[in-house]
């Protein structure tokens, strides 16, 4: 129960940080990762400046620990190698994402406002996710990064 | 290019608070935050594997209702993309993720954050095709498509 609830507020914090950075607003992340529209807005390339430079500190301070607080492991992945896979999965999506201007964290928390454009996305992310599922659903668990 | 001072600093705390969440689902249960490896979970259930993301996910859609009663201006200015143009993106979102084994989040904030050279790989290459994408959209399409 108490991890659960660790869980939900990391989960509430996530989304917050999501909207104050501006990730959930589709149309400044499309403005970001275009670099032709003339008035080229960076900001959004601080939002991974600040997660990092928080979480490159504490990542080490908190693997250190002999276990988590509320689990028996760390799950870190362990993966050292750089597949067609990696590069063929991370190219799609990242061009769904400068056609879309959503990733899936962004896209989640967009839901809430029942707004067509991040219902259709979500949807379809899904969908796309079940499709992957259903193709791969011989080879292993695709769980750790 | 457009240097807006206030947006970088609110991307740079959203930055923040988002390390902080990662830090904390580290802290307490010893998992990565990655958005699209928690939700793929949910789609390909193994035993007593659920809850922890559910949780999770509930702390990121509550998060995400009380951004869009806060701070309804984070979410959801319209983009120029038409729906079926978000519809081909959820896919290519959802399928790119899930063969990568991860997103923004997974690879990019935790990944980065942990110096893991799969995850650098793979973040280059989603940077660099969100770029292409979006610009070429905006060369080819005048921003609209």
């Amino acid at each position: 129960m108490r991890a659960h609830l660790a869980l939900f507020a990391s989960g509430l914090l996530f989304a917050a940080g999501l909207g104050a950075s501006g990730m959930t607003d589709a149309d400044k992340v499309i403005g970001f990762l275009n670099a032709a529209s003339g008035a080229w807005d960076p900001s959004l390339a601080f939002v991974m400046v600040g997660a990092i430079a928080v979480h490159l500190v504490l990542f080490r301070l908190i693997s250190r620990r002999a276990k988590p607080l509320f689990a028996t492991t760390f799950q870190i992945p362990s993966r050292k190698e750089l597949s067609p896979r990696l590069i063929g999965g991370a190219a799609l999506f990242g061009a769904g994402w400068g056609l879309g201007g959503y990733c899936p964290g962004p896209a989640l928390v967009s839901t809430t406002i029942l707004g067509t454009e991040a219902l259709v996305f979500t949807g379809s992310m899904i969908g796309g996710m079940l499709i992957f599922a259903a193709v791969t659903s011989t080879l292993a668990p695709t769980e750790n990064p | 290019m457009l240097i807006d001072l206030p947006s970088i600093l609110m991307a740079i705390a959203g930055g923040v608070m988002i390390g902080l969440a990662a830090s904390a689902m580290l802290f307490f249960v010893g998992r990565i935050a990655g958005i699209s490896g928690i939700v793929g979970g949910l789609l390909r259930p193994e035993p007593d594997d659920s809850s922890w993301r559910l949780a999770f996910l509930g702390g990121l859609f509550v998060g995400g209702l009380l951004l869009a009663a806060t701070l309804p201006e984070a979410i959801g200015s319209p983009s120029g993309r038409s729906l079926p143009a978000l519809g081909l993106a959820g896919l290519l979102v959802g399928f790119g993720v899930r063969m990568a084994s991860g997103c923004t989040s997974g690879h990019g904030v935790c990944g980065l954050s942990r110096l893991s050279v799969r995850s650098l790989v793979a973040t280059l290459t989603f940077m660099a095709v969100g770029f292409a994408t979006a610009t070429s959209i905006e060369l080819l399409a005048g921003g609209t498509l």
